[in-house]
């Protein structure tokens, strides 16, 4: 690739090879200008001859369906966008869910992969062969048609002890609802992370200082724990009262209730997506080498701190980058809500689509939303990859 | 790594910079402002329009036979069997039209298409007509890009629920969770008239009719809401037919018909007007089976409709006898509605507003003259 | 690995007790996850074991297995497929007597011509009669292709590449009359319709992401600006949305008049979103080649064309086989996803079946099914590039 310096001068232009490059740049730009300008072109005339142009006006305009559930408090009457913003925060949820739940059963099957104890290793890997196979398309309409929906009706619901009700309806368990004093106790809350970051703050320089470090990751949350209890119970009530479903006339009311949909597709999402987080975490813990491990124990570390001091870091180097790489998976792998009903950021676009007739607006959108969230992803990625790269020098 | 970013960053601006511009003027601030604006200028309109008149036919009769979008999943209406055939009254309307283009009511390709992208594929040229038990509404005329030919069947809104629930009218189902299927008139009407009665529920929304059903059948819902003649057709189909009520309760006029894309009136014309022959061979008592003897009728105008006198197919670009080839393969209205969804049918709903004028029904047709 | 090298006590090695006691129950901790996981294996066998034989109803299978298939294929029109699969097993049979390792292939060829001709016998009608000429051409192919040379090898890599060609044309034939009536696509469906839409997605998408890599690599800054922004933009969002697009917008963009059916539609959207993984893939192999080569081949005179096409691309593509077959598989369980935008592949079809009054209700059994027909082509697939990593020894350098 390596261009060789021209031993004449002077090359007429067309023998002249950064002309020529510069050249064949201008040829394609211009082709794929054109190509894109014929598309949009025949696109605009289509649309025009049926008497409707682009735009994003639309989007203002009344919604007039009901969603099955949302995070903010969209109606029939509001506007298009606000149907759309519920959608997003439907995927924000199932993924933010998905990615701690998947991530705790990641680790777990990561690290029966690599137990000694050959029936758990094996199950591990016949449980990663299993979900590696399997179509998550199947696997989710599967969880949702063969599972989920066939539990009983609401009227012979089971009661499962700790009040949580199952039926095909949903699943409800006990939730806590705001009492008066709650506004109150969020300030508790806030104040405890305050102290919380300030903990971890304080003891990274002081372990930078002396080289002897207390244990941040387990100071921070107590004292955070500690704050909260003290709101909790130094307050004239209890912030939260304990509100339990119950089945009341024709559905599960009370608690909170998690829909048939949600539930499909959070345990598809999970069950499948932690196979390979299993892999990713196995793969970081093994590339650790063992030398590492040996030596830490020969400068008499315990075996906790080589885990803490020594493993961990490095396997986690390791990992992190795949690993976002899954969690962005799952979020892209939500969009396939729309085969189980559950009202995420695509299938409502997609319901808005079906009532405006708005097809090459709403699937920009979605793809601009989608590609937003790759972008942020990209964005930590680099931030992380540099932050490793200094640390190792 | 960081080099990567830039040109999607340029592509997010270029995007929102063409959608912006493409919308021609700011988004209305408040949000029950109509369509943005008037759409192009009138003079446009009025030279695109003639450019379109006549290529439709053109185009079908070149490619030998008829692309119709229609249903496969509404006994009935439209529905394709384990053997792939079609069946149903808006299958039979596609059969008809070929038949009156080509006379040859097999001359036609059945494309099943969704809810989701039926009138994408009308606008985008894919099919030649909408056959698919598609409501009539303002939008869908207009926005859409698609012209209502004329209404072959008058349908309403309903909802259906298990026997047992004990439910009957629209305040039994107050806290209820109602089955409907994503992208249609029947999701709209349904929040608005809940939301008229001020009655909560909860929607479960779902992307086609089996899976709506499906999850109807499960109990997932205490109702499943959509047109009464979907009801009724979807209902033969559930695991215990009698186990299950059509509420008496009609929340919405629903209009169905074929539909096709603006810009063309001559193909406008020849869809029209084989509905019209359709329904005028009913009232005239022209079947199937006596076609050949009428064509010697004493009714001046059932001889016009089948070319035995006058010049009418001519007018609309087709051949004398168009009208005839309908009735001869296809049959009259009346021979359509019974064999899909007459009394010996499993879908049978009865007649009702689908009678023609003169038996209390809205069947009109104008006359062929 | 010290263990290996110190052998343990003679007891321990031979007795089950002693193997149990070493593996499983050293140690508390140990006794006590053994004991749950054996819990846990028996509760889940024992619930899938009694489902499989004795609550499931697996009428719906047998009835609706030519659906599940093949689709709404014409009956009349079958043998086209069956003929496609006997070329596919002589093309096997050639290939595991070729690339084989010696007993291993004997007996993975065996195996499988056993597998046809049990097949054979559970089935009824014609389809045994092509799958037992099947297992034999199975069998011949590999017997014919036997200490075969560089020549025969060739022939056989040819007709990898021209096998599935043969195979999208016979399905879809000529014209009207004639021996081979055009199938439309409408009538494509159920595992076969699966199966086109991942083999052209291979086929396909393999020279578009090789030729996105090279120009990602370029240092024309037009060319490579493209690439990036096209393979970053596939990657960055859900296949559903370019499925979408592809069904949606693609009518929008062509000319008015020109169509094209919804197959090819679904077919020209997984091709891209293929391309976009695989050159990032490629990018990866050629990446990984030593910047030596590239001067070697520099050194040799070559011109930046040929060096890349003799000798860095081939290294390239040779090192990320095993990468490349990973994608293939995630392609086949992906195709799934056009069963969402009205497409009757293996996850269409069952939706149609489950339509059925008969088979109401039936969803466990009939996607059970599905799931495992998915997975055993998926595993098969690992399972044969494994093999053939270790016959070829590629992926190690």
């Amino acid at each position: 690739m390596a261009n060789a310096p021209k031993a004449h001068a002077n090359p007429p232009f067309w023998r002249d090879e950064r002309a020529l490059r510069l050249l064949a740049q201008l040829a394609f730009g211009a082709a794929v200008l054109f190509f894109g300008y014929i598309l949009i072109q025949n696109m605009v005339n289509g649309l025009r001859q049926q008497g409707t142009t682009l735009g994003i006006g639309f989007l203002q305009n009344t919604a007039g369906f009901d969603l099955a559930e949302t995070l903010n408090d969209y109606t029939r009457s509001s506007a298009y966008i606000q149907a759309f913003l519920a959608g997003l925060y439907n995927t924000l949820l199932v993924s933010a869910v998905g990615i701690v739940l998947s991530t705790i059963l990641g680790i777990i099957l990561g690290v029966a992969r690599l137990s000694s104890n050959v029936l758990v290793r094996t199950l591990a890997t016949a449980y990663l062969e299993l979900m590696r196979n399997l179509s998550l398309l199947v696997f989710l309409i599967f969880w949702y048609l063969g599972v989920f929906l066939k539990l009983p009706l609401v009227r012979d619901a089971i009661n499962w002890p700790g009040n949580i009700i199952l039926s095909n309806r949903g699943i409800g368990i006990p939730w806590g609802i705001p009492t008066e004093t709650w506004p109150a106790f969020k300030l508790f809350l806030f104040g405890g992370l305050l102290l919380a970051l300030a903990i971890i703050v304080i003891f990274h320089f002081q372990g930078k200082r002396t080289g002897k470090a207390p244990l941040a990751i387990v100071w921070a949350p107590l004292a955070f724990i500690a704050v909260a209890v003290a709101g909790w119970f130094l307050q004239p009530a209890a912030p939260l009262s304990l509100d339990l479903p119950a089945v009341q006339g024709l559905n599960i009311r009370g608690g909170r209730i998690f829909t048939p949909e949600f539930m499909a597709l959070v345990s598809g999402l999970v069950l499948y997506t932690a196979a390979f987080i299993g892999e990713v975490v196995r793969a970081g813990i093994q590339a650790v080498s063992k030398g590492q491990v040996e030596a830490a124990r020969a400068i008499g570390l315990t075996s906790f701190q080589t885990l803490r001091l020594v493993v961990f870091p490095q396997a986690l180097q390791v990992i992190i980058p795949p690993l976002t790489s899954q969690y962005l998976n799952l979020t892209k792998n939500s969009s396939l809500a729309i085969a189980v009903g559950y009202p995420d950021l695509f299938y409502v676009s997609n319901t808005i689509l079906n009532q405006s007739g708005r097809a090459v607006e709403m699937i920009t959108l979605v793809m601009l939303t989608y590609l937003m969230f790759s972008l942020i992803t990209s964005i930590f990625m680099n931030w992380y990859n540099a932050r490793v790269r200094l640390v190792e020098r | 790594m960081t080099k990567k970013l830039y040109p999607i960053l340029g592509l997010l601006l270029a995007t929102a910079v063409l959608l912006a511009a493409c919308g021609g003027s700011p988004a209305p601030a408040t949000g029950d402002a109509p369509v943005e604006q008037p759409t192009a200028a009138p003079a446009e309109v009025i030279f695109t329009t003639p450019s379109g008149y006549g290529v439709t036919l053109e185009a079908v009769q070149s490619r030998g036979n008829l692309i119709c979008g229609v249903n496969s999943q509404v006994p009935g209406f439209g529905y394709v069997d384990a053997d792939g055939n079609f069946s149903g009254v808006d299958v039979d309307y596609c059969r008809a039209l070929a038949a009156a283009i080509f006379g040859d009511a097999d001359a036609v390709e059945f494309r099943p298409v969704t809810a989701a992208e039926r009138f994408t594929a009308l606008q985008s040229g894919e099919i030649d007509v909408l056959s698919r038990n598609t409501t009539w509404s303002t939008l869908r005329d207009t926005e859409l890009g698609g012209n209502f030919v004329h209404t072959t069947f008058y349908d309403g809104q309903g909802l259906m629920v298990r026997e047992d629930s004990g439910i009957t009218d629209i305040a039994g189902l107050d806290g209820g969770t109602i089955c409907v299927q994503t992208g249609t008139t029947t999701e709209l009407n349904l929040a608005d008239v809940f939301a008229a009665a001020g009655v909560s529920y909860t929607p479960a929304v779902f992307e086609d009719a089996d899976g709506t059903f499906a999850a109807y059948a499960e109990g997932r819902c205490d109702a499943v809401t959509t047109d009464k003649s979907g009801l009724v057709s979807r209902r033969t189909v559930l695991a215990d037919p009698e186990a299950h009520v059509i509420l008496d309760v009609t929340m919405s006029k629903e209009p169905l018909g074929p539909m096709v894309r603006h810009g063309d009136d001559q193909w406008f014309d020849i869809a029209q007007w084989t509905v019209f022959a359709l329904i005028s061979a009913e009232e005239f008592g022209v079947t199937s089976a006596n076609v050949d003897s009428m064509m010697t009728s004493s009714n001046p105008e059932v001889l016009r409709m089948l070319g035995a006198e006058g010049e009418l197919g001519a007018a609309l670009g087709l051949s004398a006898d168009w009208a005839y080839n309908i009735i001869s393969q296809v049959g009259n209205y009346e021979e359509v509605y019974n064999r899909s969804l007459g009394p010996d049918t499993p879908t049978y709903i009865p007649r009702g507003l689908n009678s023609l004028y003169t038996e209390g029904g809205l069947l009109y047709a104008p006359p062929f003259r | 690995m010290s263990e290996a090298i110190m052998k343990p006590p003679l007891a321990e090695r031979q007795t089950l007790l002693g193997w149990l006691r070493k593996n499983l129950f050293n140690s508390w901790s140990n006794a006590i996850l053994t004991v749950a996981a054996a819990w846990l294996t028996f509760v889940t066998l024992r619930g899938l074991i009694t489902w499989v034989f004795t609550e499931a109803d697996w009428a719906v299978i047998q009835t609706n297995l030519r659906l599940i298939l093949l689709g709404q294929y014409p009956i009349a029109q079958v043998w086209r497929i069956w003929v496609s699969m006997l070329l596919l097993s002589f093309l096997i049979g050639n290939s595991l007597s070729i690339w084989g390792k010696g007993k291993t292939s004997t007996r993975f060829t065996i195996g499988l011509v056993a597998l046809l001709v049990a097949l054979a016998f559970v089935v009824s009608g014609p389809s045994r009669t092509w799958l037992l000429a099947m297992g034999a051409l199975l069998a011949a192919g590999w017997w014919l292709a036997r200490g075969a040379g560089k020549a025969m090898r060739s022939v056989v890599g040819i007709g990898w590449v021209i096998w599935p060609l043969i195979f999208i044309l016979l399905l879809r034939g000529f014209g009207d009359g004639g021996p081979l009536p055009q199938v439309g696509t409408n009538l494509w469906g159920g595992l076969m319709l699966t199966f086109m839409l991942t083999i052209v997605g291979i086929v396909f998408s393999f020279p578009i992401g090789v030729l996105l890599a090279l120009g990602r690599q370029s240092d024309l800054r037009i060319v490579r600006w493209f690439c990036i922004t096209f393979i970053e933009v596939v990657r960055g969002v859900p296949l559903i949305t370019i499925l979408f697009m592809a069904q949606l917008m693609l009518p929008l963009f062509l000319p008015s008049g020109v169509t094209i059916d919804r197959v090819l539609r679904a077919m020209v959207g997984i091709t891209l979103f293929s391309a976009a993984y695989l050159a990032e893939n490629v990018r990866g192999g050629l990446q990984a080649i030593p910047k030596g080569q590239y001067e070697a081949a520099y050194a040799l005179g070559l011109s930046t064309t040929l060096s890349m096409g003799l000798i860095i691309l081939p290294q390239a593509l040779r090192l990320i086989i095993p990468i490349l077959v990973g994608q293939f598989i995630a392609l086949f369980k992906d195709t799934a996803l056009v069963a969402i935008v009205g497409l009757f592949d293996l996850v269409g079809i069952a939706r149609t079946v489950l339509a059925q009054p008969a088979f109401l209700g039936t969803h466990r059994e009939v996607y059970a099914f599905i799931s495992l027909l998915y997975w055993v082509f998926s595993y098969a697939m690992s399972y044969v590039s494994i093999r053939l990593e270790d016959s070829l020894g590629v992926g190690k350098r």
